[in-house]
């Protein structure tokens, strides 16, 4: 008993310690509300960037440079198919059943007349693809994302959406499928099957994340803005009540020459009241 | 004489009373049906060539934008300490930065089709929301939208927000952290070392 609780203290001690240390070299100033582990997330986030840089990003690009486009658009809509039975479900739990309905349709429709999902037929028959996931699903719910987490290989997430992940993750067919199906070769199916959607999924990612290369000073910051954003309007399916930034009156006169009076244009949020003068820019 | 006078400043006066008249989301929609036409029927573009990218949309795309007003949302409250040389230090650095990812964004154009919504907007309205949505296929669509404000030469576009990802918000929080550490010269140090580096790759 009193070893088990001086092993879990050391751990404690030792996991508290390579955060301090961790956090020593990545700090950078005053941390964003979302992310309280920032250091760690950051870490992570160096990691997966190895990872990607090392392995998966010249894979996809020699998948890319290999395949021609229209057999990569096969394999893709084979996976998106793969996706489309869980996404349908979770318009359900969201109450969304004329969504929900128009999914598993798209799965049957799919299944069948694209050929196992290679051609997606019910798109062209104007059955519209969905995205949705457990942690949309929650977020729908009323649950707020809670913390910005960085998962191991997966990339960003939140509290919140490491559960929907772990849930979507069950209801994985390329992993699952096979296991289902009985199959005699199950494992190797289910892994080349797996690594195929990961290869796939992230070469259709490069264009994206060259983009990204190119945008951002932070990347790691730019990332993680730009996923709270982008999960609010998932949650919200493309239409999120309003959330007014604060205007900048950007014809205001700088610092020590007298204010413009505004030209009839009233910003939504009124500006705070002028700093005084001798305010150091660098003041922190 | 006088009538000469008159309608030679009549004629002059005529292409800004039109681009005034000029709807948002018609001139979004012109302007991005320009572009894509010369996109498509540019290999050097499609090839990846972000230099061509970038004239392209410094002749066709900048004229529709207001650099300062964007510069001025990214900055937020730490655009008031700026002085008047590093506000234009900051919106030309910011200016360079965009166009040059815009540009490697467009070079990965391919065959997606651009739908608006119709715009719901008063005569008076001074500021309004442009929708658009890209198609393509085998994903889900992504919404674009084109946030603009009236001036006197027009609409001009002053964020744009992908899949619900605004580009304003999503730098200001890099903005102020820069600005926090290194203060608002060492945020300029930091877009002009990124600027840079980025030409020197092209």
């Amino acid at each position: 008993m009193n070893k088990l609780l001086d092993r879990s203290q050391s751990c404690l001690i030792a996991s508290a310690l390579a955060i301090a240390l961790l956090g020593g070299c990545a700090t950078t100033g005053a941390a964003d509300p979302r992310d309280p582990i920032e250091p760690v997330n950051r870490a992570v986030f160096e990691f997966n960037d190895t990872v990607d840089r090392a392995v998966l990003k010249p894979v996809a690009r020699g998948y890319k440079a290999v395949l021609p486009e229209p057999v990569r658009t096969g394999i893709s809509n084979f996976f998106s198919n793969l996706r489309d039975p869980w996404i349908g479900l979770n318009q359900l739990l969201q109450g969304k059943v004329e969504e929900g309905v128009t999914d598993f349709m798209r799965f049957v429709v799919n299944t069948t007349f694209g050929l196992a999902g290679i051609f997606d037929v019910a798109s062209e028959g104007g059955m519209e693809k969905h995205d949705e996931d457990f942690g949309q699903t929650l977020g729908v719910w009323g649950l707020d994302t809670g913390p910005y987490l960085v998962l191991p290989f997966l990339g960003p997430s939140s509290v919140r959406d490491g559960v929907g992940r772990a849930a979507d993750s069950v209801a994985y067919l390329p992993w699952q499928g096979p296991r289902l199906m009985d199959a005699g070769d199950e494992i190797a199916l289910r892994n080349s099957l797996t690594a195929t959607d990961v290869v796939q999924t992230r070469a259709g990612l490069l264009d994206a994340t060259n983009v990204l290369e190119e945008a951002a000073l932070d990347r790691y910051a730019f990332v993680r803005d730009a996923y709270f954003q982008r999960r609010r309007n998932q949650v919200y399916d493309g239409r999120p009540p309003a959330e007014p930034y604060e205007d900048i009156d950007y014809e205001e006169a700088p610092p020590a020459a007298p204010a413009k009076p505004d030209a009839g244009k009233a910003p939504p949020a009124a500006p705070a009241p002028a700093q005084p003068s001798g305010t150091s820019q660098d003041a922190r | 004489m006088r009538f000469v006078f008159q309608f030679l400043l009549a004629i002059g006066l005529l292409p800004a009373v039109q681009a005034q008249t000029v709807a948002p989301d018609e001139l979004v929609k012109s302007v991005t049906d320009e572009v894509i036409e010369i996109i498509k029927k540019d290999p050097d573009i499609q090839a990846g060539n972000p230099r061509k990218a970038a004239q392209l949309i410094q002749e066709k795309v900048l004229p529709h934008f207001n650099f300062t007003r964007m510069t001025a949302l990214a900055m937020g409250p730490n655009w008031r300490k700026a002085t008047p040389e590093q506000r234009q230090m900051l919106v030309e650095e910011f200016k360079t930065l965009l166009v040059r990812t815009y540009s490697t964004a467009l070079t990965n154009y391919r065959n997606q089709t651009i739908e608006y919504k119709p715009l719901r907007m008063k005569p008076e309205d001074t500021e309004v929301t442009v929708n658009a949505l890209v198609r393509q296929p085998g994903a889900e669509s992504v919404t674009i939208d084109y946030r603009m404000a009236k001036a006197e030469d027009g609409w001009k576009v002053y964020d744009v927000v992908v899949g619900g990802v605004s580009l304003v918000t999503t730098y200001r929080e890099t903005f102020n952290t820069e600005v926090r550490n290194a203060g608002i010269e060492g945020l300029i140090k930091s877009l002009s070392e990124k600027n840079r580096q980025l030409a020197g790759n092209a």
